[in-house]
C-alpha cells in the first residue's frame, strides 16, 4: 500500500483520540459519582 | 458458604451508563472494527486518489460529525434560552455536544492534513475551506473556555448559549467556502448539487458506514458526557450547600 504510514496514522489519530476521550469521560464520571448517590442520578 | 448468585447481587454501578448506552457501545465497537477492516484492507483504491482515499473514510465522517455536533449545540442552546423549555439539561447537552464536536473537528483537520500531504504535497495551506474550518475549530475552543468561566450554572448556561447561537452561523460559511472562493479543496462530491461523480459500491458503502458509526459514536459520547456534567453540577451544588451550612453554623456560634 502506497503512503501506508500516513493512512495508518490517520486511523490511529481518529480512533485513538475518540478512545482516549471516552476513557477520560468515564474516569471523570466515576470520580464524581463517588459523592453522588445513585438515587440522585435521573438516568439510573 | 456463599450462595449468592448474580441475580441477588446488587446491580453494578455503571455511573453514566444504562442498558441502552451499553448496547449502543457494543454496536459502535463492532462498527468501528468493520470500518477499519473495510477502510484499510477491503475497499479498493481510487482511480485518481489511489490509496489515500482510505483516509476519507475517517476524514469525511469526522467533518460531518463536527457540523452535526455544533448544530446540536446551537439547537440545545436555543432550547435553553427559550423560556418554555429552559432547563440546565439543554445547557449540558450543548456543552457535551460542543466538546465532542471539537474532538471530531480536530480529527478532521489532522486527517485532512495527512491527506493533503499525500495529494497536494503539503500538510497545510491557507485555502478558504481549511482556513474557515480552523477558524470554526478555534471558535468552539473559545466556547468551551467560556463555559469554564466562573459563576452559577445559570450564568454559565446563558452566556454560552448566546455564544453558541453566534458560532453556529459560521457553519454555512465553512460548508459553502468551496463554492464562494477558488480553493484547493474539492466541492461536495457525493451529496453535492449536480454532482456526476461515480463511486464504486464498496467505497460508497464504507463511506456511509463511517458516517453511521461516527453518528452512533457521537450519541454514545454525548449521552455519557452530559451525564458526567450533571454529576459535576450536582457536586458543585452540594459543595456550595455544605459551605453555606458551615458558614451559617459559624455565624450562629459567633452570635451566641
Amino acid at each position: 500500500m502506497d503512503n501506508a504510514g500516513f493512512i495508518v496514522a490517520s486511523y490511529i489519530v481518529t480512533f485513538g483520540a475518540v478512545g482516549a476521550y471516552a476513557v477520560g469521560v468515564i474516569r471523570r464520571s466515576r470520580k464524581s459519582s463517588r459523592e453522588v448517590p445513585r438515587d440522585q442520578r435521573p438516568w439510573s | 458458604m456463599n450462595t449468592s448468585t448474580s441475580l441477588d447481587a446488587p446491580p453494578r454501578d455503571r455511573v453514566t451508563g444504562t442498558q441502552f448506552t451499553r448496547g449502543l457501545g457494543i454496536l459502535v465497537l463492532a462498527g468501528m472494527v468493520l470500518l477499519i477492516v473495510l477502510g484499510l484492507f477491503v475497499s479498493p483504491a481510487d482511480v485518481n486518489q489511489g490509496e489515500s482515499v482510505r483516509i476519507m473514510y475517517a476524514h469525511v465522517p469526522g467533518a460531518w460529525l463536527a457540523y452535526l455536533a455544533f448544530v446540536i449545540t446551537g439547537i440545545s442552546s436555543a432550547a435553553y434560552l427559550w423560556k418554555r423549555t429552559r432547563s440546565l439539561t439543554w445547557d449540558r447537552i450543548a456543552g457535551a455536544s460542543a466538546e465532542v464536536g471539537v474532538l471530531f473537528m480536530g480529527i478532521s483537520l489532522i486527517t485532512g492534513s495527512l491527506w493533503g500531504r499525500i495529494t497536494w504535497g503539503t500538510y497545510w495551506t491557507w485555502d478558504a475551506r481549511l482556513t474557515t474550518t480552523a477558524f470554526l475549530f478555534v471558535t468552539y475552543i473559545g466556547y468551551l473556555a467560556v463555559r469554564g468561566l466562573g459563576g452559577t450554572h445559570q450564568q454559565r448556561a446563558r452566556r454560552s448559549a448566546v455564544l453558541a447561537l453566534l458560532a453556529v452561523l459560521e457553519i454555512p460559511l465553512v460548508h459553502f467556502s468551496v463554492e464562494l472562493w477558488n480553493t484547493l479543496h474539492q466541492e461536495a462530491s457525493v451529496a453535492g448539487r449536480g454532482t456526476d461523480v461515480e463511486m464504486d459500491g464498496l467505497m460508497l458503502f464504507t463511506l456511509f458506514l463511517g458516517v453511521i458509526v461516527f453518528t452512533l459514536m457521537y450519541v454514545w459520547l454525548v449521552l455519557h458526557r452530559q451525564r458526567s456534567l450533571a454529576l459535576e453540577d450536582m457536586l458543585d451544588d452540594s459543595g456550595l450547600d455544605n459551605a453555606l451550612t458551615a458558614r451559617r453554623a459559624e455565624a450562629s456560634g459567633v452570635a451566641r
